[in-house]
């Protein structure tokens, strides 16, 4: 199995910025589950050709990292801090009310696809605490009904490009420290909006 | 009030993360000045002059690890931020505010130690980071501060950014050199040190964003004008992230030798609500926890060192009277139950030991014996509960998870206790 042209030409590129191609296996398999939506065992394999590993060790490297998501995951993965700073300030009551808006337990992918909930550990939002992620795009200072309305204009308006910057400006509060200048992108899945990766995008 | 790290954010919130704006106030004029007319040798020098010691947690003398790297080459130099221990969210101020001040102190610092390839590992859940710190990369590859022959001094520099994938222990150097080497992010055994068998078995160094994001400035102005900041042991300025129950979180930069309580109720704006105070967590979520009878403790690396914990990433978590101690000590352990690597038992099998244990306390459903088998458990993690504490693990992860165990057991025995007698919390 290989990937479309563009897929494979980025792939080519991330090898290329390693000394050693072996480095390029954690990058590949973003990509591969930017690819599929989740880490699918056609997308390990062509990983573990890319890289001259064995399916066995890059199914061991995919395994060790949480955000390597080998079960199917929701277009939209909302992950709730729950550790000791933003526990303090309530990020499990957040946690209850994401999970209660969408109907999707801690841990879960709801059956249309549509949003998985997780409870994350620290995301370095400790500041703006509570905090969470929609695929990893980050809101700081937010409440429990900013978490329902968060999750029901998702579910409403279904962006295709979910940025950050308007994600807090709608539903979040104080910030750790002042985040500078609104970025055009965003992610285009439940894997990290970066660049070398192809899963930033521009939204509107 | 002296500043090195945050001036040009602060000045300039707008577009202190863009090339123009680096340059046009004073960016990458240290670098030219350094490749034009000193020699690697006499920045190592300036460095070690600044007794900076590294903000990554283990406050190591920057200028003693360097020393240590082997003279085979290639060498690699890695910054790792992969910021992640509970509490801590300074770096990702710097990657987002200040990238170029970071790739300034990359490209000085490799150039110092004869590297050229240079790697920025940032954590897997810091897009916006990752984003902003690629983008400077770009401009500096545009301006010819990466590179081939980089202005004109044939140096060659390449550095590329690394995304890691959701796993605290990878903050360890060794597990983040493992990690960028396509491996599962478990640490190695030491010896050998990474300055002499690094990434690809090769010398390598590995900083923190923080401790690399000052060299710029060290080597401007020279290692001893840095060595005249702040007290003996704890030189320069520090970023110490500020959360929990107080009235203004945020990063600080701040002079060390200040009281806990002048950083607490001065900086913090004091605890909300005007409650009392309870506990707070000194150094991020490895460190023992400090009480009342310590705010008047100089706010330095060795004095908080000497009251039997650690200032270690600068992460500040403060506690008010309505927490619950057992809650919140469960909250820490379990996130050193879930990040531990597996590798070591007393880590693996001690970490969830102490969460079940904490959580049946928590519940309501613990026994006398409770206290004293988390305390039989840590010390099977960590002999002696000494501070530093004692190692049967491969890497501090381990011992980590006792911190939290031995300040409940210290400060708020009475608590657990009435956990245990009540059926639940006292505090509802």
């Amino acid at each position: 199995m290989t990937w479309d042209r563009r897929t494979e030409d980025r792939a080519a590129a991330i090898v290329g910025r390693y000394p050693e191609k072996r480095s390029a296996v954690m990058p590949l398999l973003y990509l591969a589950m930017a690819e599929d939506g989740y880490l699918s065992e056609d997308g390990m394999r062509r990983v573990a050709q890319l890289t001259g590993l064995s399916n066995a060790q890059v199914q061991g490297v995919a395994s060790f990292y949480t955000m390597y998501k080998r079960d199917g995951v929701g277009e939209y993965l909302v992950s709730v801090c729950t550790s000791i700073s933003c526990m303090l300030l309530g990020g499990d009551d957040v946690l209850d009310a994401v999970a209660a808006e969408t109907g999707v337990a801690d841990g879960e992918t709801g059956e249309d696809g549509l949003f998985s909930v997780e409870h994350g550990e620290c995301i370095g939002a400790c500041g703006g605490a509570p905090a969470l992620q929609v695929n990893y795009e980050l809101i700081e200072g937010v409440t429990p009904d900013h978490g329902r309305a968060l999750c029901r204009w998702l579910a409403e308006n279904r962006p295709a490009v979910v940025r950050g910057d308007d994600l807090q400006e709608r539903f979040g509060g104080r910030r750790s420290f002042d985040w500078g200048p609104v970025e055009a992108g965003g992610a285009t899945g439940a894997v990290p909006a970066f660049g070398p990766l192809g899963t930033a995008g521009e939204g509107s | 009030m002296t500043q090195i790290l945050t001036t040009r954010m602060e000045a300039h919130p707008s577009d202190s993360h863009t090339l123009g704006r680096y340059e046009d106030t004073g960016g990458y004029a240290v670098l030219r000045t350094a490749l034009a007319g000193m020699q690697p040798d006499a920045i190592v020098a300036e460095v070690k002059a600044s007794n900076l010691r590294g903000r990554g947690g283990a406050n190591f003398p920057c200028g003693v690890k360097w020393g240590f790297l082997a003279p085979s080459r290639p060498r690699y130099l890695v910054i790792n931020g992969d910021e992640s221990e509970p509490g801590t969210f300074k770096d990702r101020q710097l990657l987002e505010r200040d990238p170029h001040q970071l790739i300034e102190g990359i490209i000085l610092s490799a150039y110092a130690l004869g590297v050229h390839h240079a790697f920025i590992y940032i954590r897997g859940e810091y897009p916006r980071p990752a984003r902003r710190v690629q983008r400077a990369v770009e401009e500096a590859y545009g301006a010819g501060y990466l590179g081939r022959d980089i202005l004109g001094s044939g140096f060659d520099l390449e550095v590329t950014v690394h995304l890691g994938a959701g796993a605290y222990i990878c903050g360890e150097e060794t597990a983040l050199l493992n990690s960028l080497e396509g491996r599962r992010g478990e640490p190695r055994i030491k010896p050998p040190f990474p300055a002499v068998e690094g990434l690809y078995a090769k010398p390598t160094i590995v900083n923190n964003v923080e401790t690399i994001s000052n060299i710029p400035w060290i080597v401007g102005n020279g290692g001893a004008a840095y060595d005249a900041i702040g007290p003996e042991g704890s030189r320069g300025t520090r970023m110490f992230s500020l959360s929990g129950h107080v009235n203004q979180p945020g990063n600080y930069e701040v002079v060390m030798g200040m009281t806990w309580r002048d950083f607490i109720y001065g900086y913090g704006g004091g605890i909300r609500h005007g409650n009392a105070l309870k506990a707070w967590i000194p150094g991020g979520a490895s460190a023992p926890w400090f009480v009342e009878e310590h705010l008047d403790t100089p706010l330095t690396i060795d004095d908080v060192a000497k009251n039997r914990s650690m200032l270690g990433s600068g992460a500040v978590v403060v506690m008010d009277e309505t927490t619950c101690m057992v809650k919140a000590a469960l909250r820490v352990v379990r996130f050193f139950a879930h990040e531990s690597c597996g590798q070591c038992t007393p880590c693996r099998e001690g970490a969830t030991w102490l969460q079940q244990v904490l959580t049946r306390i928590e519940a309501g459903a613990g026994r006398d014996i409770d206290l004293d088998l988390l305390l039989d458990i840590s010390d099977n993690i960590s002999p002696g509960l000494a501070w530093p504490p004692a190692m049967t693990t491969i890497c501090p992860l381990g011992p980590s998870a006792v911190s939290p165990i031995t300040s409940i057991a210290t400060y708020f025995k009475d608590e657990v206790a009435a956990h245990v007698h009540g059926g639940g919390c006292p505090l509802g």
